[in-house]
């Protein structure tokens, strides 16, 4: 397509803990490399998107890279910020706004689940003061319905969390590189039933970040450049199953990721089988399961198989979290959803090393998931 | 027994003692909303009303809270005094699911599909010794019989 967009640069601040750098400082981190994988320099870029949901205004990495006056656009979408910014900066390159632009996200988040305030979300006060107002509720919830409609066992659960270690312990970049077993998974503490501890991801920080530029003069820059077919986010319908309803309608509607991949999948021309290596949003075990079947890489209850058969495995036909997702790597909001991006090209771009997808994968996917109701897709192409 | 005080008084007409769940219904498609919506979100009519969905409804979904939440959850207890409870959702007759503390925090007492009703719980207790109470859904009794709160 004469309009397509590629990245060009790829930047990752490592996710986990590090209590000596601010989250901006690891965004910082993160750009540079960016810049630096695709030999841009801080003053050629056009326009820039970015996003921390704990660690300050992304505009303020504009104090550490250079004060260029380029129009920084900060971004704040839950959990989809990341997927927001660069559906933005795509749009921004596609429009002719800017020939070079960056999407960034970092976090900093305190330790433990997130605690959200109602009225930021348009709730009661008393659905935070009674406590029905968290994350880790609404995952398990959704989870323990779906696992009663569709025939899920627990087993898939903690099958999802061991290949999310195993893959992380093949990389580099994990928080989590310690692989672990079945029982060790199984027998964690439950945290809200069926899932248990090692079945969600901790929030962490990190910083990711893209350059992106016209798909036509992308070779000047990168010599392995990667297409964004898609790049959609769409938000809730009415009646789909979200985080922090405080109740749901009698007549169920798909959820945003449903829409998001349909409309991913129309732009890029291309189906779920076509796909080689993808992300899947993994908050949590429950969440991937429900994601792989919400995004159409198969028919709702069929993960049962796939997940036991080995299908989602680094060798598998469908590889999923090849880089151990949010479960190993952790999730700092801002920074999250272009981590995704980042191991995606990392596949296509044959850079993967030990947890490297064989036979050359040429198309990807990724999808991320967050409150209240928002999902991010892109479909990328070597 | 006096009215006991309330996280959510807005939530309720009580019969007697006994809490009836309330929120709102489009005047123009009939959807229901809980709690009561300035609009609904199906059909974009600004036209409200009233609706009352009863006390019984059946469990569609369940989790146990295993840890404390962290703030703005203000149940007064540290994290050596927590004690886990129950979140479902509850289908109403109407066909709407109200998410909602469960008085049951057991694995093996909860499934899905079976009958619960309305009551009332403290769910926290003021350094004066002062309850707050909010709802929940507990198991319904085989015949119908009020439950009563406190």
């Amino acid at each position: 397509m004469a309009d397509d967009v590629a990245i060009i640069g790829i930047g990752l601040h490592p996710f986990g803990r590090h209590d000596s750098l601010t989250g901006r400082a690891q965004g910082a981190h993160a750009l540079r490399a960016a810049l630096k994988d695709a030999g841009v320099s801080w003053d050629a870029v056009g326009v820039a998107y970015g996003g921390s949901h704990d660690a300050g205004n992304a505009d303020a990495l504009c104090n550490d890279l250079g004060l260029t006056g380029l129009p920084f656009i900060n971004v704040a979408n839950g959990c989809a910020t990341g997927g927001s910014a660069l559906a933005s900066a795509v749009a921004a390159i596609r429009s002719g706004m800017a020939e070079i632009a960056v999407a960034v996200g970092f976090d900093k988040h305190p330790r433990g689940a997130f605690n959200p305030h109602p009225r930021d979300w348009g709730l009661p006060d008393w659905y935070g003061e009674t406590g029905l107002m968290l994350t880790t509720q609404f995952f398990a919830l959704k989870t323990r319905r779906y696992m009663h409609e569709h025939g899920i066992s627990e087993a898939s659960l903690v099958r999802v969390a061991q290949r999310a270690f195993r893959n992380g312990a093949l990389n580099p970049n994990a928080w989590r590189q310690r692989e672990m077993s079945y029982e060790e998974i199984a027998d964690s503490a439950p945290v809200n039933l069926p899932l248990r501890q090692y079945m969600f991801c901790n929030p962490a920080e990190g910083g990711a970040a893209l350059v992106l530029c016209p798909a036509s003069i992308a070779k000047r820059f990168q010599p392995k450049p990667v297409i964004v077919k898609a790049a959609v986010v769409r938000t809730r319908h009415h009646g789909s199953f979200e985080v922090f309803s405080p109740a749901l309608a009698a007549e169920q509607a798909p959820s945003p990721t449903v829409t998001a991949s349909r409309a991913a999948f129309e732009q890029a021309g291309v189906g779920p089988r076509d796909i080689d290596v993808l992300q899947i949003q993994d908050t949590d075990s429950g969440s991937e399961i429900i994601h792989i079947a919400e995004n159409g890489f198969c028919e709702h209850g069929a993960q049962e198989l796939l997940l036991r058969s080995g299908d989602t495995e680094i060798g598998g036909r469908l590889p999923i979290n090849t880089d151990g997702g949010c479960l190993a790597n952790g999730e700092p909001i801002g920074a999250s959803g272009l981590r995704q991006v980042i191991e995606i090209c990392t596949q296509l771009r044959q850079e993967a090393g030990r947890r490297q997808v064989p036979g050359h994968p040429r198309l990807g996917y990724t999808h991320v998931y967050g409150a209240p109701g928002v999902s991010g897709v892109t479909i990328l192409q070597r | 027994m006096s009215q006991p005080v309330l996280a959510c008084a807005e939530l309720f007409r009580f019969e007697d003692d006994v809490p009836q769940l309330l929120g709102s219904e489009c005047s123009d498609c009939g959807e229901t909303y809980f709690p009561a919506a300035a609009g609904c979100t199906r059909c974009l009519s600004p036209h409200m009303k009233p609706r009352e969905f009863g006390r019984r409804g059946t469990l569609w979904s369940w989790t146990i809270q295993a840890f404390l939440p962290k703030a703005p959850y203000d149940s007064g207890e540290t994290a050596d005094t927590f004690k886990p409870y129950g979140v479902g959702y509850v289908e109403m007759d109407c066909g709407l699911k109200v998410e909602s503390r469960l008085t049951v925090a057991h694995p093996e007492a909860l499934r899905i599909g079976m009958p619960l009703e309305l009551t009332l719980i403290p769910y926290r207790v003021g350094a004066d010794g002062a309850q707050t109470f909010t709802f929940a859904f507990q198991p319904a009794m085989p015949a119908e019989q009020g439950a009563e709160h406190g």
